[in-house]
């Protein structure tokens, strides 16, 4: 009687401590990034940006496809804060819409690579032998290419279009998560705890996917950020070539190469697009550069 | 006495178990290079002991753990469980027996997951190897915690919270949670501040009562040894050297490299002082074992015979079992 009595008040108490223990984690979380400026910087330019992407129908004053052709090519102004381009169309309302096709790009297109990539490096990792000698040499392959060599590749074979980009900028990721994904595996799936796991009987998936996995998360989440500002320029660089976003879609990179036919006459046609896509690229360096600082201990100073 | 509970079948029975690592692969001029960490062995565990096996480091005693278990796949040789063979045994029905056989091991730093709770692993635990419907996991995890001697609380933490001690608490109570038969116990106490390693010792010993288990004792620490197993295994190089009750092991002890062993252990008593026999050089590398028997090259009795022909281990006194040809003559 009296053990079950203790029993009682003991899960009252437990949840306190596990609510307790939670909250306290996150806090040294926050304040290893808080410490270091310019990552805050660099996570408030990413949240603007998201944010963007959400209000564009709110805050557009204009419909960004609308063409206006007595309006065409006007500077910025009360009425069109970032000036008109060649087709009349209002560029603010243009790039808070387009804020919505390139973040989309560049989320989706590394969603698709490391969840590639990260299967390949944990089975290539964890199995090792000739499993991963074949993976290995196969990122290999795909690493001699120069990323943006290898999407023109996929792109002249699917056909340009913004998925395809999605695509192709993913498919050059593939070999950055595996190699990260494979390297901490290794180093992971030798430490004792794993044996322990195994004495227990556990199965290859369990080991991996609950025991593996969220000890490499760490690294995984720095190449994402890092990862994703480079997508995010890649998949501007290929639509500015034409090889992605169609006109009239307002993708910044499409814009820039339509202002550079104007680039003396109407320079912020190109101006505005051009920053927008390089203040997003510094914010998630930044961003990166900080999460790294604050979720890998190791290289702290 | 105990004696008479040791006759029973034995629990675990190990012959000519072999644990090779190849180091490199065989090239053209280049001869294949092995270390045979574990080369041969064979002993018995019966139920209710604790057989410790010790030895310095190097010697295969934590590699015998790993093949027993099968973390690393043995090179050869058999491991008998209840009967059935482990060695032979797929890796379905290896996941299903594994929970009879636990392991503890030396790094409490490295033996816990740091990114779940107690809770998660003692729960994990009993979720894999189907203990207990899950209702009723719940207070078999707060006893567990009793069992070990953790406050109920202590569940919701991770492990960086805790000191080596109480890991090394918590690494007991995940291999208890599963209702071990065996638990080797892979120099469980090394990494622990003395009087720590004293109070995990008497537990596993209070525990060993309470759920009838069978310890297999890898350590290199030779008080250690003496004050928990009920016999004793020496290795050298992968091979069995000394085998025997405890007490006879360290009051008789038989070959000359367990007698150097024992020799190092320090007295506080002066008037109990033996003399110090110091070994010369080192442990001769694994990937070329010395011919005949391993320990002749520092071994101050070798003779012609030592060099030549391998000494196989015989029952030399009663349930005393040496390999070495002289054990008889060097008494003393």
């Amino acid at each position: 009687m009296t053990v079950n009595a203790s029993l009682v008040v003991d899960t009252a108490e437990l949840l306190l401590a596990r609510r307790q223990v939670r909250s306290e984690k996150r806090k040294a979380f926050f304040s290893a990034i808080g410490q270091n400026k310019a990552a805050v910087v660099g996570g408030i330019i990413i949240l603007l940006y998201i944010s963007m992407t959400f209000l564009a129908p709110i805050l557009a004053p204009y419909d960004p496809y609308e063409i206006n052709l007595k309006d065409k090519l006007q500077s910025p102004s009360g009425d069109h804060w970032m000036g008109t381009d060649d087709k009349g169309r209002d560029i603010l309302s243009r790039i808070l819409y387009g804020s919505r096709l390139s973040l989309g790009v560049g989320f989706s297109s590394v969603f698709f690579g490391a969840s590639i990539g990260i299967i390949l490096g944990l089975v290539a990792g964890y199995y090792g032998k000739w499993i991963d000698t074949i993976i290995s040499r196969c990122l290999d392959v795909m690493l001699a290419f120069p990323g943006i060599l290898l999407a023109l590749a996929i792109i002249s074979a699917l056909g340009p279009s913004l998925i395809n980009v999605t695509v192709a900028v993913g498919v050059f990721s593939i070999p950055l998560f595996a190699r990260i994904v494979r390297g901490s595996t290794m180093e992971v799936k030798q430490l004792e705890y794993i044996d322990a796991i195994r004495t227990l009987g556990a199965n290859d998936f369990i080991i991996i996917f609950r025991h593996i996995f969220p000890n490499i998360l760490s690294p995984i989440i720095v190449q994402g950020t890092m990862r994703l500002a480079t997508a995010i320029l890649s998949a501007a660089g290929l639509s500015f070539l034409g090889l992605g976003a169609q006109p009239p879609s307002p993708e910044w990179g499409a814009m820039l190469s339509s202002g550079r036919d104007f680039i003396f006459s109407a320079p912020y046609m190109a101006i505005f697009p051009g920053l927008m896509i390089s203040v997003l690229v510094l914010g998630f360096n930044l961003f990166g550069d900080g999460l790294r600082d604050a979720l890998d201990p190791r290289m702290k100073k | 006495m105990k004696t008479t509970e040791i006759e029973k079948q034995p629990i675990l029975q190990v012959s000519g178990l072999k644990q090779h690592f190849v180091l490199k692969k065989e090239v053209i001029f280049q001869s294949k290079q092995v270390v045979k960490a574990v080369d041969g062995i064979s002993f018995d565990l019966f139920p209710g002991e604790t057989l410790s096996i010790v030895g310095e480091s190097g010697c295969g005693k934590s590699t015998t753990g790993r093949s027993i278990l099968r973390l690393d796949e043995p090179t050869e040789g058999n491991v008998l469980f209840k009967g059935q063979s482990l060695t032979k045994m797929n890796k379905r029905e290896l996941r299903n027996i594994r929970g009879d056989i636990q392991v503890i091991f030396q790094d409490p730093y490295a033996s816990l997951n740091p990114r779940r709770t107690i809770r998660q692993m003692l729960e994990e635990a009993m979720a894999i190897q189907k203990v207990l419907p899950p209702n009723q996991r719940e207070s078999r995890m707060l006893e567990l915690m009793k069992h070990v001697g953790l406050r109920p609380e202590y569940l919701e933490r991770y492990p960086h919270e805790f000191s080596g001690g109480q890991r090394q608490r918590i690494g007991i109570a995940r291999a208890l949670a599963v209702n071990p038969k065996i638990i080797i116990c892979d120099e469980a106490v090394s990494a622990l501040d003395v009087s720590i390693q004293a109070q995990i010792l008497n537990l596993l010993k209070k525990l060993q009562k309470d759920f009838d288990l069978t310890f297999l004792f890898i350590s290199h620490d030779l008080s250690v040894v003496r004050h928990i197993s009920d016999r004793v295994m020496v290795m050298y190089l992968g091979k069995i050297v000394e085998l025997s009750d405890t007490a006879s092991l360290f009051k008789n002890p038989l070959h000359p490299y367990t007698k150097a062993l024992l020799s190092a252990i320090p007295v506080t008593d002066q008037t109990q002082r033996k003399e110090r026999i110091i070994l010369k050089g080192d442990v001769p590398s694994p990937i070329n074992p010395p011919a005949g028997c391993r320990f002749h090259t520092r071994c101050p009795f070798a003779t012609d015979l030592c060099q030549s022909e391998e000494p196989i281990l015989r029952e030399s006194q009663n349930q005393h079992f040496v390999a070495c040809h002289y054990a008889e003559n060097l008494s003393s």
